[in-house]
């Protein structure tokens, strides 16, 4: 029998459908991958699962866990199977957990509530499940708060809380997406070790196509509330047979045309460039420990260059953003921007020769403001905004892809890639040399990822800009950058051409970094015969 | 429009009507005292009765509208005018403008608000102007943390960043980025300190040191009423309903106003 088997569901909110007709049975200590683009379904499917829709919400067809019905259960006994029969694990670690208690109080709480264990039972099992999530004492007590945990072990605390009762299905809904390749890397082969030993199945659900094929035994892709294509991983990559999944393969291994650029002159150089932070003392009268975050760095970025930076959450990579960008200043060393030096009193004009592309494309923008006002900020650097200031944020909207009347619009109003062309029309309307792209792409689905990178390397060739790339997805840094340079512990410690250095790491954490990121095995690519 | 706002603007606008009409009309003179007219129940002559002194308590409720919303409104200007700069100021600048701003709050948090105003009172004598000022005063701190806490988180926020790329200093980013989004927090908290605003002055006038005599404030009329209530409940109960409309008026106001200030929520509803 299987462990869950869903049959027909669909999930309609105020009378919109949502979910159609999804089907798929999952067997006891199998992984099932859901992959789709936001908004495609996948998270409605757990949701739905967990009995925790919205308001307003009406399912059809069934959904077995065990042989039990889990459509047509009081509020109640949902209560009573959620954490115990199913346990999830959501995207964001820094949100998952509460700050205010233990790690320790917190995994012991299920165990209280479900089990009525004594306190001090439910202590010591918590103690064994964080043992088991790679979190073992004396570094790693019961009494640690959240805050003093990184990321990726907020992370393994948020599993050993869904693991506590031995759930027989666990849902992880895109467990490592606000995580680092390295974390990542972790964080997959403990879910993978734990389906082995504890015979749980595991839904997961993702974007990212090489995540699942590392790690699923089936898996399912969805578009706009369907399941498209269904089958055996390695069978199902290989086949390709829907269009839908064949165009997310072709999107997720797609690269923009490469540019050549020659010999070029230096644009920006960072020369021994130093950002030390002072920490709080560990003890009373103990000294203040200091962190180099950029611990002198070196390197020279020439016109019409892209260049990459990659690195691990916390090498550096941010502070160093900051120091080029002239928001913070540095302790030593310069960095100078074709030739004057970079500071928090870096000349306007100057400024306008450097701009700049964030993460998230959803607090970049002031949501008070129109479009226009928003990609026209820039024009603050110039001594006077230019009387044709409208035309010429048109004209950027157009570059970009996006229509010119879309001025007029407020930024709610656009998808998360149309927000981050939007990011790019302001970063070019001053025409700058460099455009520091942070994360930029990070936040984007597939598709719209290769759509966006592929603008940045037409813009490239038809303003000659250059790039300096900062991200963690050695992947994406692979696809649009020249150059590339690995950063870890505030330090430079490889650098080179993009292809050489990927293709044959010298440095550890190089080939660390290239170890950990999930790939799609070569052999399942090869175009369909 | 929701009902909510069309609500909150009807009430908040007859509390508003009355005080504006009782600068022209009202239906007596407050200051004439028919003893032989008093304590009477509410008649065509006298709308809402008279009290302990032959007064018409429908036009003291005028023109303590008047009282109560001059004082509250001058009060949550002074908190709005003093506090939202040194809050802004303190979130754009961490370190000794910070602390300095932040610290000089906590002074004023740690007396009694009551205190200063007998304070005030003893130094500049008992009146409405003073009542102002006390008031104004508390609100200062209020409004100052109010907007540091809402401008800190700003902060950290990428287009705040952006802007600091296009060359923006702190002051500006101030005003065009920080300020129109923490408008919210500032509309809704204005709205809950004039309606403290109205109570605070109800309460001084109560002790005596707010409005005088022969000035109506609704604070004073129940404070009268409050040994007649079982002999001529109206005295007290319309005041008191005046007071609770006004706050609630205003409160709805402010949650109307917010929703109906954000493009986000302004389209999404």
């Amino acid at each position: 029998m299987s462990l869950l088997s869903v049959t027909d569901l669909s999930v309609s909110i105020n009378g919109t459908p949502l979910l159609e007709k999804v089907s798929f049975a999952l067997q006891p200590g199998e992984i099932f991958g859901l992959v789709g683009e936001s908004g495609s379904g996948k998270s409605l499917t757990a949701l739905a699962l967990m009995g925790l829709l919205p308001e307003g919400a009406v399912t059809t067809g069934h959904a077995e866990l065990e042989g039990l019905d889990l459509l047509n259960q009081t509020e109640r006994a949902m209560c009573g199977l959620r954490g115990n029969r199913i346990g999830m694990i959501f995207q964001e670690p820094m949100t998952a957990l509460n700050p205010l208690m233990t790690i320790g109080d917190q995994v012991a709480e299920t165990l209280m509530v479900h089990r009525a264990l004594p306190r001090a039972e439910a202590l010591a099992i918590a103690r064994e499940k964080l043992d088991r999530v790679g979190l073992p004492e004396p570094r790693f007590g019961l009494g640690l708060f959240p805050h003093e945990l990184s990321g990726g072990q907020r992370q393994r605390v948020a599993i050993a809380l869904a693991i506590a009762l031995k759930p027989a299905l666990l849902i992880a809904d895109e467990p490592t997406t606000a995580l680092d390749v390295m974390t990542q890397a972790q964080i997959l082969a403990l879910l993978r070790g734990l389906v082995e030993d504890e015979g749980m199945g595991l839904l997961l659900i993702t974007h990212d196509l090489a995540v699942v094929a590392g790690l699923a035994n089936t898996t399912s892709v969805m578009q706009t509330g369907r399941i498209v294509e269904q089958g055996p991983t390695e069978a199902l990559f290989r086949a390709r047979k829907h269009p839908y999944t064949a165009a997310l393969f072709a999107a997720s291994a797609h690269q923009p045309t490469r540019i050549d650029i020659g010999l070029s002159v230096p644009l920006l150089e960072v020369d021994r460039a130093l950002r030390a932070y002072t920490l709080a003392r560990p003890s009373a009268f103990a000294p203040r420990p200091v962190l180099h975050a950029v611990d002198g760095v070196s390197f020279t970025l020439h016109q019409r260059e892209s260049l990459g930076l990659v690195g691990s959450s916390g090498c550096g990579k941010s502070t160093l953003t900051r120091a080029i960008l002239g928001l913070d200043s540095l302790q030593g060393g310069e960095i100078r921007l074709s030739g004057t030096r970079v500071g928090p009193k870096l000349p306007n004009a100057l400024r306008a020769g450097m701009q700049v592309v964030f993460q998230d494309p959803y607090g970049s923008f002031n949501p008070r403001w129109r479009v226009d006002r928003l990609v026209a900020e820039p024009f603050h650097l110039l001594p006077k905004a230019p009387a044709d200031w409208r035309e010429r944020v048109a004209e950027a909207l157009v570059e970009v892809g996006l229509h010119p009347d879309d001025r007029r619009k407020y930024i709610h109003e656009f998808s998360g890639g149309q927000r981050q062309r939007i990011a790019i029309a302001r970063a070019l309307i001053t025409r700058p040399d460099l455009i520091v792209l942070d994360e930029a792409v990070s936040a984007l689905d597939v598709r719209i990822r290769a759509q966006v990178l592929d603008l940045l390397a037409s813009l490239r060739r038809s303003h000659g800009l250059a790039y300096l790339f900062i991200s963690h997805d050695l992947s994406v840094v692979r696809a649009i950058t020249d150059r590339v340079l690995v950063m870890e512990a505030g330090r430079i410690v490889e650098e080179g051409p993009t292809e050489a250095l990927f293709a044959a790491p010298q440095h550890e954490v190089t080939r660390r970094l290239v170890a950990a990121t999930p790939q799609i095995p070569a052999a399942w690519m090869e175009p369909q015969t | 429009m929701r009902p909510g706002l069309a609500i909150g603007i009807v009430l908040a606008g007859v509390a508003l009507a009355a005080a504006l009409t009782s600068l022209v009309w009202t239906p007596y003179d407050v200051t004439e005292l028919v003893i032989s007219q008093k304590l009477q129940a509410p008649s065509a002559l006298h709308w809402l009765g008279t009290d302990h002194f032959g007064r018409d308590i429908a036009a003291m409720l005028m023109v303590g509208a008047r009282t109560s919303l001059a004082v509250a409104l001058v009060a949550v200007g002074i908190g709005m005018g003093i506090g939202v700069p040194l809050g802004l100021l303190a979130a754009s600048k961490p370190g000794w403008a910070d602390e300095l701003t932040m610290r000089g709050n906590d002074l004023i948090f740690a007396f009694p608000s009551l205190v200063i105003a007998i304070l005030i009172t003893a130094v500049f004598g008992p009146s409405a102007v003073n009542a102002i000022i006390a008031i104004g005063i508390f609100n200062i701190p209020v409004f100052a943390r109010v907007t540091r806490g809402g401008a800190l988180s700003l902060w950290t926020l990428d287009y705040i960043r952006s802007a600091q790329v296009a060359g923006k200093g702190r002051a500006r980013i101030s005003l065009e980025h920080v300020l129109p989004n923490i408008a919210n927090l500032l509309i809704v908290q204005g709205t809950i300190q004039f309606s403290l605003g109205i109570l605070a002055e109800a309460g001084l006038s109560y002790v005596g040191l707010g409005a005088q005599p022969p000035l109506p404030s609704w604070g004073r009329m129940l404070a009268e009423a409050q040994t007649m209530v079982t002999l001529a409940p109206h005295v007290a109960i319309f005041p008191g309903l005046a007071i609770v409309a006004t706050v609630l008026g205003l409160n709805l106001l402010g949650d109307g106003l917010r929703d109906a200030l954000d493009p986000r929520l302004r389209h999404a509803r």
